[in-house]
């Protein structure tokens, strides 16, 4: 199927390197005579997003935590939390700091010693996406108006960079944040805060000051979907492989409300028709409501336990 | 109603504020322009295309490097996304294989920041760009749209602007090509190409109607700044002509 016109190869071992060789010499010749014939080379459909699994908790020592897989794209996303002192100008909120890391094992072009150049410019559309959606109330993550607030350290780790970059870590912060359970803190007799371990809970002598709300409300979720616009095609949750061959990439996050939270498309061809960005807004409305389902099914199956 | 037509400014709801652009300002730099829009004014200079390209670059085509200085300080991650969306959106207009393994690095300075940032600074780069003689497909027009609290679009905001913005974006629209032959005319088909998106950068919830609406509040801002940044670049034409003879 993708060797060139007229030859036809044999069977077994030479056809395999025959292929092999034209997917290197002519990637993009490669793909396009797949997208004629509407399949991708991982036999996906174009519109169809990698097989997406979440696993909650897989680090103790955090607070919240998730490890996502999209494909062979995976992220862990892990929270903990420290008490702050808010600012005086916004006594009663929390805050969020956000952090992504790419290191030299995820990717080959990441060399060691030499930071990834999208590393920081993902951690600051990820906390971008995250405060202006609304998904956390930073209320809740107050503790004594005035006098101490939680400070969510949100760090996530790229373990396996297989495209789809983006998506993965806010899918995993959405997934560690569901996840968050706040640790009991109280206050002890000079008057600062201590977290109360699980030995001490039932002992009289410390009273916690945050007993109920140990969990977020996650009133909106965001959910992103990357799209590669080639001609007339549009390919759903890229590969590596198929972002460096193609470069027109657009991102969608729709909230489980369906409202758009961000539009990202940075240069590539230029998209004449409105319709191929409706087209990737249905695309992405298909996809949060896909991974809404995932995420609350891995959250159900982690209370059953 | 007065309220809701008038700006704080006293602009209304579609008016953008006074464009300046003056092109060939250092004489170091292969091409260099000023771009303002108000009080955010930003200085582009364009060096190159030098030999070579970084390891990892594609060596058979032309790299483009964007170097962001903050008007004060170190820079941080805002300044990174916007080398990285400023680098795409010109490696996207430019010719690249004119000039097969160069570097041309666009040194972007931060002269004034009053809101719609981004959008200057590419505008600016752009003129730098011809300024420099790089060739390149077409034009890109950067405009800087604001969704109000009340559901009202807002063009070039200010920085008082943007914070009370619910939604603030950046959309960049190319400028058509003008051309003599009737070949470009009519490959362009039914759909002109400014109507095209090269670039769309936002921030803030919205709806999906109320993005469209920015857009085409937007590509109509842009013919505006297209017509500008055209008579500007032929009137300094005719005056590097006129020098010359």
């Amino acid at each position: 199927m993708t060797s060139t016109e007229g030859y036809k190869p044999e069977p077994g071992l030479a056809a395999e390197i025959e292929v092999e060789a034209y997917r290197r010499l002519f990637p993009l010749q490669y793909y396009e005579r797949h997208l004629a014939e509407s399949v991708r080379p991982d036999s996906r459909a174009l519109g169809r997003a990698r097989d997406t699994t979440i696993a909650l908790g897989p680090v103790t020592s955090a607070d919240g935590s998730a490890l996502v897989k999209i494909g062979d794209t995976t992220v862990l996303a892990a929270i903990k939390l420290e008490v702050m002192t808010p600012s005086i100008d916004s006594p009663d909120v929390g805050s969020v700091a956000v952090d992504f890391q790419m290191p030299p094992i995820c990717s080959p072009v990441v060399r060691p010693g030499r930071p990834a150049e999208v590393a920081p410019v993902i951690a600051k559309q990820l906390s971008d996406v995250i405060m202006s959606s609304g998904m956390i109330n930073l209320k809740e993550l107050s503790l004594i108006s005035g006098k101490a607030a939680w400070m969510a350290y949100l760090d996530i780790y790229c373990l396996n960079a297989d495209g789809s970059l983006f998506d993965a870590a806010l899918l995993s912060a959405t997934a560690a944040f569901s996840h968050l359970q706040i640790p009991l803190v109280s206050l002890n007799d000079d008057g600062k805060l201590i977290t109360v371990s699980e030995e001490l809970k039932d002992k009289a002598a410390v009273e916690p000051v945050n007993k109920e709300n140990r969990k977020l409300t996650i009133a909106v979720a965001p959910f992103s979907l990357t799209c590669i616009v080639h001609g007339k095609y549009i390919l759903a949750d890229p590969t590596s492989e198929e972002e460096s061959v193609m470069d027109t990439h657009v991102t969608v996050v729709l909230d489980s409300k369906e409202r758009l939270v961000s539009l990202y498309k940075a240069g590539g061809a230029v998209l004449l028709h409105i319709s191929v960005v409706k087209d990737c807004i249905m695309l992405a409305k298909q996809r949060m409501e896909e991974l809404s389902e995932i995420l609350r099914e891995s959250l159900s199956a982690m209370e059953v336990d | 109603m007065m309220d809701v037509d008038v700006r704080a400014d006293g602009r209304t709801l579609n008016q953008l504020r006074p464009l300046t652009c003056s092109r060939n300002l250092l004489n170091r730099a292969h091409g260099s322009a000023r771009w303002s829009q108000g009080d955010t004014a930003v200085l582009a200079a364009v060096f190159g295309p030098k030999a070579g390209t970084k390891k990892g670059e594609n060596p058979e085509k032309a790299s483009i490097e964007v170097i962001w200085k903050p008007k004060t300080g170190q820079i941080g991650r805002r300044e990174k996304e916007y080398e990285m969306i400023l680098r795409q959106t010109l490696q996207s207009i430019c010719l690249l294989t004119v000039h097969p393994n160069t570097t041309t690095s666009i040194i972007v300075q931060v002269i004034g920041d009053d809101g719609a940032l981004l959008s200057c600074a590419i505008n600016a780069s752009c003129v730098a760009l011809v300024d420099a003689g790089i060739p390149l497909k077409h034009l890109a027009v950067a405009i800087c749209c604001g969704l109000t609290v009340g559901g009202h679009v807002i063009l070039d905001p200010t920085v008082l602007e943007e914070q009370k913005l619910k939604s603030v974006l950046h959309l960049v629209f190319p400028n058509p090509p003008l051309s003599i032959h009737h070949k470009t005319q009519s490959l362009m088909k039914d759909v002109p190409i400014e109507h095209g998106i090269i670039t769309s950068v936002t921030r803030g919830v919205m709806s999906v109607p109320d993005y469209e609406h920015c857009l085409d509040r937007g590509r109509i801002a842009c013919t505006k700044i297209s017509e500008f940044v055209r008579r500007n670049l032929q009137s300094s034409a005719r005056e590097g002509l006129a020098k010359a003879t």
